[in-house]
């Protein structure tokens, strides 16, 4: 457990950082920018020094100010991948790799040089300088290198903010991979919903110096203070699901989310795979009645547990589906006409077709969801 | 050797002097100046204008006044000289060690303003980064900030040289012109200017100077460039 509560002025800016995050796991950090995300990792990596307040990592205290602790930086075991990659300009990659391996003294399990480079496919430019490579390879080293620092926690600051889309791609699925094969806790600072989405298994919500929400992806998808972040079309339920069949012929995975079952348009999900969809609001169909002669292949059944207004012609319906709720947008005409209500019994209707693309595979092995 | 016969036994004298002067000067003021570079750029604490401009006296003050300074500091009745003459057996005024001092007192700011540059220039980002793959204060600039200043160590050196070969007031007020101790190829040239026979020697001593000051700037010049490319900028 990552147990932050710390506070930071800086000008006219008062950074009151205050979250608990669950380790092993993903934790992102989400906001805009200039609401203090990255001077949060930098107050855990001890970069920064708080006028106030406790860090404490899985039982060591790191900061605390009233007993007058400091752990500083270099020995905190933080790794840190920072948004400009930051490898020394006079070494090659393979030097850079080593510096934080030759310096990490006796890790408890510790990761493998080859692991690393297998993992990140490094093995073709180990002879070469920094400036050789592109800005994706470049993350690639520097994971790397924060990797073999034998770190008990990784600090990732936008690491693909300064890639184009086409790198992006490029260096996702390492990230991806990391999550899935090995267990240290990382923290995640984006403002990029999407990235969130595929790595995160937990969000702190950030906005102007303060944390506004915290909690699993699927209960921060359905808070209101998400629409502005991630814009009107992209509020919709994240939820999690595991794979009970897949019908390869048709690429599409049955998947176990709450009590029912949802047909999804995903690649490469053997049983037992872990997946989560991005239920966008605006494709979630609201029926009263069990619905028939429909070409719709997914229906749910569940309660309303909240209603919203969205805009000046939409409403936000919550619905909970057995575990985990979904959220659909509805005009205030239907709304009305349905005669929605707190505690109804309703069934929710998804497209299987409107699934393609927002379904992302969360890792090959379960444990426990 | 052939080239005997484009100097004469003295002027090799004054050369070798040149040479040893400005190497042994760069050699001794270096960790100085890449201490106090790093003390103007990095440190913070009170006195530090007054430090900076203490550093760049020579620039402003004329040559003969910093030897004249030196000379009261350290000849041997001077507070400093007298204690290195009577505790170590350490004589400056009058030497080739003297002139190796105030030549390094003279080119001392040049080299601080160049190692300054390139301190300056470094990003401090990589040391954050060093400091979060474990690495200590001293570790961090033995690894990465000095190899990142090299380009502007490097340089500096180099330029201090060059302009150690030719330091003429301060050393002649310090150290003297004795031939074959003190009287490197700038005291040379003056004593061939002020021999009625000396046109022929006072000519072929300031085109040396003129070749071993292009020389010394070439080689600066290409010295900050491979280092330069090794960090691929």
């Amino acid at each position: 457990m990552l147990k932050l509560d710390v506070l930071k002025r800086r000008g006219t800016f008062t950074l009151h950082a205050r979250f608990e995050a669950p380790t092993p796991g993903v934790v992102a950090l989400f906001g805009r920018s200039g609401s203090g995300k990255t001077s949060t990792i930098d107050l855990v990596a001890g970069l920064l020094t708080p006028d106030e307040g406790r860090i404490e990592l899985d039982g060591t205290v790191l900061e605390d100010t009233r007993t007058r602790t400091r752990i500083p930086p270099e020995r905190r075991r933080v790794g840190y991948v920072f948004q400009d990659s930051r490898l020394f300009p006079h070494l090659s990659v393979l030097a850079n790799l080593q510096y934080g391996q030759k310096r990490a003294g006796d890790a408890l399990q510790p990761i493998g040089f080859e692991r690393v480079i297998t993992m990140l496919g490094l093995e073709g430019f180990l002879q070469r300088r920094p400036h050789e490579l592109s800005g994706g390879e470049r993350q690639r080293v520097s994971l790397g290198r924060a990797l073999l620092s034998q770190p008990r926690l990784l600090l990732l600051d936008e690491p693909l903010a300064s890639l184009d889309a086409a790198r992006r791609e490029e260096v996702l699925p390492y990230l991806e991979l990391l999550r899935d094969n090995l267990s240290i806790p990382m923290i995640y600072v984006s403002h990029q919903f999407d990235e969130v989405l595929r790595l995160a298994t937990h969000v702190v919500l950030m906005d102007s110096g303060a944390v506004v929400a915290q909690g699993t992806l699927n209960e921060v998808s359905l808070l209101p203070e998400l629409r502005s972040l991630v814009g009107s079309e992209a509020v919709g339920a994240v939820v999690d699901g595991r794979v009970t069949g897949m019908d390869t012929g048709r690429g599409m995975a049955e998947l176990q989310v709450g009590r029912g079952v949802l047909h999804v348009s995903v690649r490469q999900t053997p049983p037992g795979t872990r997946v989560r969809v991005h239920l966008l609001a605006r494709d979630i169909i609201l029926g009263t009645e069990v619905p028939k002669g429909l070409s719709v292949r997914n229906v749910l059944e569940g309660t309303v547990v909240g209603i919203t207004a969205d805009d000046q012609e939409t409403m936000l319906v919550k619905v909970d589906v057995g575990g985990p709720a979904v959220l659909s947008r509805v005009t205030r005409e239907a709304a009305e006409e349905l005669e929605l209500h707190e505690s109804m019994r309703i069934w929710v209707l998804v497209k299987a077709v409107s699934t393609r693309g927002h379904a992302f595979r969360l890792s090959a092995i379960s444990a426990g969801s | 050797m052939p080239s005997q016969s484009l100097l004469s036994p003295p002027e090799w004298d004054a050369l070798r002097l040149s040479l040893e002067v400005a190497l042994r000067s760069v050699l001794f003021s270096l960790p100085f100046a890449v201490l106090l570079a790093w003390l103007l750029t990095r440190g913070r604490f009170p006195g530090r204008s007054l430090l900076d401009a203490f550093v760049h006296l020579p620039l402003v003050l004329p040559p003969v006044a910093v030897g004249y300074v030196l000379l009261l500091l350290f000849g041997n009745r001077g507070p400093l000289g007298g204690w290195l003459h009577e505790r170590l057996g350490i004589q400056l005024a009058f030497t080739t060690a003297g002139a190796a001092l105030a030549t390094a007192v003279m080119a001392f700011p040049l080299m601080v303003r160049s190692i300054r540059l390139s301190l300056e220039s470094i990003d401090r980002g990589l040391e954050q980064a060093a400091r979060t793959l474990g690495a200590g204060p001293l570790d961090r600039f033995c690894t990465i900030t000095l190899p990142l200043m090299s380009p502007g160590v490097i340089a500096g050196a180099v330029t201090a040289f060059a302009a150690g070969l030719g330091e003429f007031g301060a050393v002649i007020t310090f150290a003297a012109n004795v031939p074959g101790q003190t009287r490197t190829i700038p005291l040379a040239l003056y004593t061939a200017i002020q021999s009625p026979t000396g046109d022929a020697r006072a000519l072929r001593l300031a085109v040396l100077s003129f070749m071993l000051g292009l020389l010394g700037l070439l080689l600066a010049e290409l010295l900050a460039r491979h280092a330069r490319r090794k960090l691929g900028r």
